[in-house]
């Protein structure tokens, strides 16, 4: 056992962390440190500048336009990322759609979509949950009917994150509403969103922001060329996604990052005659985060020396840890912040761009409470803390 | 970086398992306590024909040279079987004094009885009022003759009464919780002036309290007033130690838990089929999971040659483990319901010796304040 990376790695890490340094524009960094989210245009120039690079797919392999790297590689690319303000590569593309093309797509639809995933040509977003389909995705009931060269697709999407963004979408469709299980008789399509038919309406979260959307599907005509891989096997695609995301879903470089700006904010805080920091229960607060954050690296290392030396075929049961415990520390983040803030929690963000009102309280302070009220969708989304729960519960314990 | 265990690793760990599956039942345990010494002999000889006792010294000293993870890989199966054996006290503690503060003479000559079995350690070094402090000594140690004069009190000395020889820290020079002037010394217990209390502990071992009246000290190592570094790297060590032991204890914890919520049925059905009791069994199985990552990382750490990044290191194992032994030990014993309350079945058997070594060498507001002092982990 050995906790330190080879000096090839250190070097890696130093390369890519002087890449963002030099590369990542000013104003995108600023917005990723203080939580405001990035825009369509500052996130596509990001994903040119990476797919210049060779790096916009980390987990990629060479031959689909990916740098090829190892699993510690890509695990120390994102780290490096998330630790110093840099949006992660456009997910949907990158983590979600891409890998389901070059492994189950065929060759004209890998040579087709690959490079416009690359660098964002091509924004895709994913159709997956529906009104009554959230957790419980395999009840979804947007249905697709062959009609010749197409699919009629009538139905509804929700949650879609950033549609109003996306030129593309990969959704889930029920192809055979008779098969004997609801997981079978899903198929897995690609489509462009200004199919005449699809609507998109925009869902406000209590952040006050616009992050997802609901879709709607009315008699859209779909080229049956957009159907990926075999008609009615799109569930097990859909699955082959949930393994594929171990490096880096623990998000410990993003939330290192958040620790030592509540550190840096902390110390700027006045209280009485010195700031927040000289506060020992605030600071007991940070530390505990630390330490629970420290175990959660040591897990994602394990996991990760796990894939690195077994191919990751079968997941290491610490992978369930991952999701379950990251989350819970980004939202612990998030609280820490709003004692950072104290009462400065309270003014909403006066005017938008370019504003000339004066922003109440320390002008980082408006962004603090939307970002503590959006990150509780971490334990929501992508498996809610239940399912993970229930995962370990059945698949680990054998409960 | 690398978390997977060498092939002689695996086999190390396959040999200790092997060994306390054989030798280690839970009513066997019962009987090793009722010995005199609080555990059997017989297992302390097989523990010196295994090699376990040659485990931590080096090859040039007649040992195997194993390192932080080869005493994580035993210090887990122990924790698994609740091992009673002064091990820890002589192979962990004892090895890393003789290894840091101990004379080449010294410790070939300790090295060489210890790995044949012949000589049991334990660590007298803490006094009342030091609570965690591992600095507060104040006993002290004046030079007569040739040697030294040891007079002073010395509570919660585990495996005191079944020690060979006792290592005392005692103050040759400065005030009581001053950083320099704190030395070493072997003791024979047998000696004039040692008086030994020895009693049960709520774990199932044997501890004692320590008085020393103008006790003859054999001083170790040549550095008098030199002795915190090496006490200090011995506490990492018997801290990272701590930490795999819980998390042995914690794994099987779980695993009897897991198996009787699976069998005992209410209502009509196994209660492990209700997801109130399933969500706290993958909550008991998350906190051993980061206990588990903890107890590795101060493995590697522990002999860290920065005694700064070192002792960061095992206090943030500790205080994460202190917080995981507990999530899961409480829930454990909830689980159970009141067959978990008796004395007759083993799952409360781990619950208080997790219990216990949560307030050994630190417990979890300790570990979090000197965090805090080092100015915390993070990045």
């Amino acid at each position: 056992m050995e906790l330190e990376f080879t000096a090839e790695e250190k070097a890696f890490r130093k390369e890519v962390r002087s890449f963002i340094q030099e590369n990542l524009p000013a104003e995108t960094r600023q917005r990723v440190k203080e939580g405001r989210g990035t825009s369509r245009e500052m996130m596509v120039e990001w994903m040119k500048i990476l797919a210049a690079k060779g790096w916009s797919a980390p987990r990629w392999p060479a031959e689909y336009g990916g740098p090829g790297w190892t699993p510690i590689q890509q695990y120390i690319f994102l780290e490096e990322l998330q630790f110093n303000h840099a949006p992660e590569p456009q997910g949907f593309n990158i983590s979600m759609v891409g890998p389901v093309i070059y492994t189950f797509g065929n060759e004209e639809q890998k040579k087709h979509f690959l490079p416009k995933l690359l660098d964002c040509e091509y924004w895709f977003c994913q159709g997956f949950s529906e009104p009554g389909a959230g957790s419980d995705l395999a009840s979804l009931k947007t249905k697709a009917v062959r009609d010749g060269d197409h699919y009629i697709v009538n139905g509804q999407k929700t949650w879609t994150t950033f549609a109003q963004h996306a030129n593309w979408m990969f959704a889930l469709v029920r192809t055979d509403p008779d098969a004997p299980k609801k997981q079978m008789g899903i198929s897995y399509i690609v489509f462009p969103m200004d199919l005449p038919g699809i609507t998109v309406r925009p869902i406000q979260t209590i952040d006050g922001g616009v992050e997802v959307n609901e879709v709607f599907f009315d008699d859209v005509r779909v080229p049956v060329s957009g159907l990926i891989g075999e008609e009615n096997k799109g569930w097990d695609y859909a699955k082959f996604l949930l393994g594929n995301e171990r490096i880096g879903i623990a998000r410990v470089g993003a939330s290192k990052a958040k620790i030592q700006r509540i550190k840096e904010l902390a110390a700027s805080m006045p209280v009485g005659e010195g700031s927040l920091m000289d506060d020992p229960r605030f600071r007991q607060k940070v530390v505990e985060t630390e330490v629970k954050l420290k175990a959660l690296e040591m897990t994602q290392l394990r996991v990760l020396s796990d894939i690195a030396v077994r191919g990751g075929k079968k997941p290491h049961p610490a992978s369930s840890v991952l999701k379950l415990v990251g989350s819970e520390i980004q939202q612990t983040c998030t609280h820490l912040l709003m004692d950072v803030v104290g009462p400065y929690a309270m003014p909403k963000s006066t005017g938008g761009e370019g504003s000339n009102e004066p922003s109440v309280g320390p002008d980082w302070a408006d962004a603090i409470a939307p970002g503590y009220f959006n990150y509780r969708k971490v334990t929501i989304y992508g498996g809610s803390s239940e399912v993970q729960r229930g995962i370990i519960a059945k698949a680990i314990l054998g409960l | 970086m690398d978390f997977e265990l060498s092939e002689e690793q695996q086999l190390l760990k396959d040999m200790v398992a092997r060994f306390m599956q054989d030798r280690y039942g839970f009513e066997t345990r019962g009987k090793y306590m009722k010995e005199p010494l609080g555990f059997d002999p017989a297992i302390w000889e097989a523990y010196a024909e295994q090699g376990l006792l040659a485990l931590p010294f080096a090859e040039e000293d007649g040992g195997i040279g194993g390192g932080g993870v080869e005493v994580m890989i035993v210090m887990e199966q122990m924790g698994r079987a609740l091992a009673l054996e002064p091990w820890m006290s002589t192979a962990v503690i004892g090895a890393s004094i003789l290894r840091n503060g101990a004379t080449d003479a010294q410790r070939q000559a300790l090295a060489e009885e210890i790995i044949g079995g012949a000589c049991k350690l334990a660590f007298a070094h803490s006094e009342g009022p030091a609570r965690y402090d591992l600095a507060h000594v104040a006993t002290k140690a004046e030079t007569s003759g040739e040697g030294y004069s040891l007079t002073g009190d010395k509570t919660l000395v585990l495996w005191g009464g079944a020690a060979d020889k006792l290592i005392v820290s005692a103050r040759v020079s400065g005030g009581v919780r001053d950083e320099e002037g704190v030395a070493l010394f072997l003791v024979d217990p047998s000696a004039s002036g040692v008086s030994l209390q020895v009693y049960d502990t709520q774990d199932g071992l044997k501890a004692a309290e320590v008085k020393l009246e103008g006790v003859q000290g054999e001083l170790l190592g040549d550095a008098p007033g030199k002795g915190m570094a090496v006490i200090r790297q011995a506490a990492d060590e018997a801290i990272a130690a701590l930490c795999a032991e819980a998390v042995g204890a914690m794994e099987k914890a779980l695993e009897l838990t897991v198996d009787y919520i699976k069998q005992r049925e209410q209502f009509g059905r196994a209660i492990g089929s209700f997801q109130g009791l399933q969500f706290q069994a993958s909550d008991m199985f998350v906190e051993l999971e980061l206990a588990k990552s903890m107890a590795m990382y101060a493995s590697m750490c522990a002999r860290d040659p920065d005694p700064v990044e070192r002792s960061r290191a095992c206090s943030a194992a500790k205080a994460q483990v202190g917080r995981s032994l507990k999530a899961l030990g409480e829930r454990s014993i909830q689980l159970h319901g009141g067959v978990g309350m008796t004395m007759e079945y083993s799952i409360g058997h781990y619950f208080k010796r997790l219990s216990i070594i949560d307030r050994m060498f630190g417990d979890v507001d300790h570990h979090l304040q000197k965090l805090d002092e080092a100015g915390g982990l993070a990045a």
